[in-house]
């Protein structure tokens, strides 16, 4: 299956794109192994078809989308993204997806609302058993940088469908924050009142942190976030605050000491 | 370095191969302690070590590292377990190799990834612990590699030259716990490495305990008069 049609975004950076190999070679998805090398080998075995995702908790209208229903909720764009790993390795990649503020319109979420919860798809059956992080994958983001227009709902890579060790069929990407936040291979995604419970913040919470914005000031517990390597890079560049989207999101931090709240 | 045990003296028996076949063994085991860095260069070289080619050197030299550490921390048991004693003449060059993997690891540190840049050199080894153990175990090798040689043995003596080289437990100690500290949730490839460790470790422990307990029971009868137990061993 092809995407739809999709337009350049104002908000893609024209930097160098990363090549596709290693986009697709290279990869964080615990599910199937914690090798960089083992999503590619083993994500393969995910049956992506039919897929559904649950809109649901608190909202006026909750509801379940097909793939194909979100493929046609909104004009689809090519946003090519800085992305930011924890760990302190980067890449430049074209998504193709629609803004996640699109879809939480859909679903009319009440005043209550206060976060936004994503579960990912896990089956024992092809997926890690072992209890390295808590299964399902849960990730979380306040409602307004859920909404903000920079919160990629992203359905496709390169121009076409996402390959299953990207997350297939659906995630996110949050472009200023460490790369873990972005879910992969989501199933529900919940409104709810308090603050999600994420699956790295419970795994080690002085480590990764609810917000885990890219920040090179506040570093990593084991290393420093100061700077970064960009891969088919061999010297490592300074990393930016908010990844470089500060001139967007900084505003949603305002006042927040981001030291404590990291 | 055969000068210095103190068990039993090295006898020729059917077991132990000739001298050619010694040195066509050593030669071998050279030439697969360098293989992994053979295909290091040439996985550059054809741009073949993955998106992060840094990553993959680093974690390689480290693992090689820590692998030759307890290769050579087994030799003793292994010599023990089989009546192998020749095994021991392995045992130089496995420490060796095991502190120029340690080098290559650090090199790579301070070149590739770090870029000579010191001040974030000198931030990491003091302030992150998983680096300031790696860099401990490393200058812990450091004695030892320059007492490796027959004359530091006969200049130190046996047993100040075997109490200097039982700091490898240390080193090997600090080395897992680097790789433990470095890894971000999943420890199973690290709780490996430690239970090997552990085993390695474990049973010196416990043949030490045996032979305390033997000295003891030889001490007995002459003790049973008084009911005191003479130590001989301390534990």
């Amino acid at each position: 299956s092809r995407l739809p049609a999709y337009a350049p975004s104002p908000f893609s950076t024209s930097e160098e794109k990363t090549p596709l190999k290693a986009v697709t070679t290279y990869n964080n998805f615990y599910e199937f192994g914690t090798d960089k090398s083992d999503p590619a080998e083993n994500a393969g075995k995910m049956s992506v078809q039919p897929w559904t995702v649950r809109v649901e908790g608190l909202a006026g209208k909750p509801r379940t989308f097909g793939i194909e229903e979100l493929l046609q909720l909104a004009p689809l764009e090519e946003r090519i993204y800085r992305l930011r790993c924890v760990e302190g390795w980067s890449m430049v990649i074209p998504w193709v997806g629609l803004p996640l503020a699109a879809l939480l319109k859909q679903v009319e979420p009440l005043g209550s609302a206060k976060y936004v919860e994503f579960v990912t798809h896990y089956d024992p059956a092809i997926m890690l058993r072992r209890p390295v992080l808590s299964w399902p994958y849960v990730e979380g983001l306040r409602l307004d940088e859920a909404q903000h227009p920079l919160t990629l709902l992203a359905l496709g890579l390169y121009g076409d469908v996402l390959p299953n060790q990207n997350g297939a069929p659906v995630r996110l990407v949050v472009p200023w924050k460490y790369g873990f936040k972005s879910a992969k291979s989501i199933v529900a995604i919940r409104l709810v009142e308090k603050q999600p419970r994420t699956s790295w913040n419970r795994a080690a919470a002085d480590e990764y942190g609810f917000y885990s914005n890219v920040n090179p000031e506040v570093a990593h517990p084991r290393w420093s976030q100061a700077t970064e390597r960009r891969i088919g890079e061999l010297r490592k560049r300074p990393t930016l605050m908010f990844n470089g989207y500060g001139e967007q999101v900084a505003g949603l931090y305002q006042g927040m000491d981001l030291k404590a709240n990291y | 370095m055969a000068s210095i045990e103190r068990e039993k003296p090295l006898k020729p028996s059917l077991r132990t191969p000739p001298a050619a076949a010694i040195t066509a063994i050593k030669l071998l085991v050279f030439l697969l302690c360098l293989l992994p860095a053979l295909q290091l260069l040439l996985g550059w070289q054809a741009d073949t070590l993955g998106a992060n080619p840094v990553e993959t050197i680093t974690h390689a030299s480290g693992t090689w590292t820590l692998r030759l550490l307890l290769i050579t921390l087994a030799v003793t048991p292994l010599r023990r377990l089989t009546g192998l004693h020749w095994l021991l003449r392995l045992r130089r060059m496995l420490g060796l190799f095991a502190f120029a993997w340690g080098l290559a690891h650090f090199a790579t540190y301070l070149w590739l990834d770090q870029f000579f840049d010191w001040a974030a050199i000198a931030a990491d080894i003091l302030k992150r612990p998983f680096i300031t153990v790696g860099f401990a175990a490393l200058v812990l090798m450091l004695p030892l590699a320059l007492t490796s040689n027959r004359l530091a043995v006969r200049r130190l003596g046996g047993r100040r030259w075997q109490a200097l080289h039982r700091s490898t437990y240390a080193i090997a100690i600090l080395g897992v716990v680097h790789f433990w500290w470095l890894v971000k949730a999943d420890v199973l490839e690290p709780a490996i490495y430690a239970l090997v460790l552990a085993a390695l470790l474990g049973m010196r422990a416990w043949w030490r305990e045996l032979e305390r307990r033997r000295q003891l029971a030889a001490a007995v009868p002459q003790a049973r008069g008084n009911g005191r137990v003479v130590r001989i061993v301390p534990k």
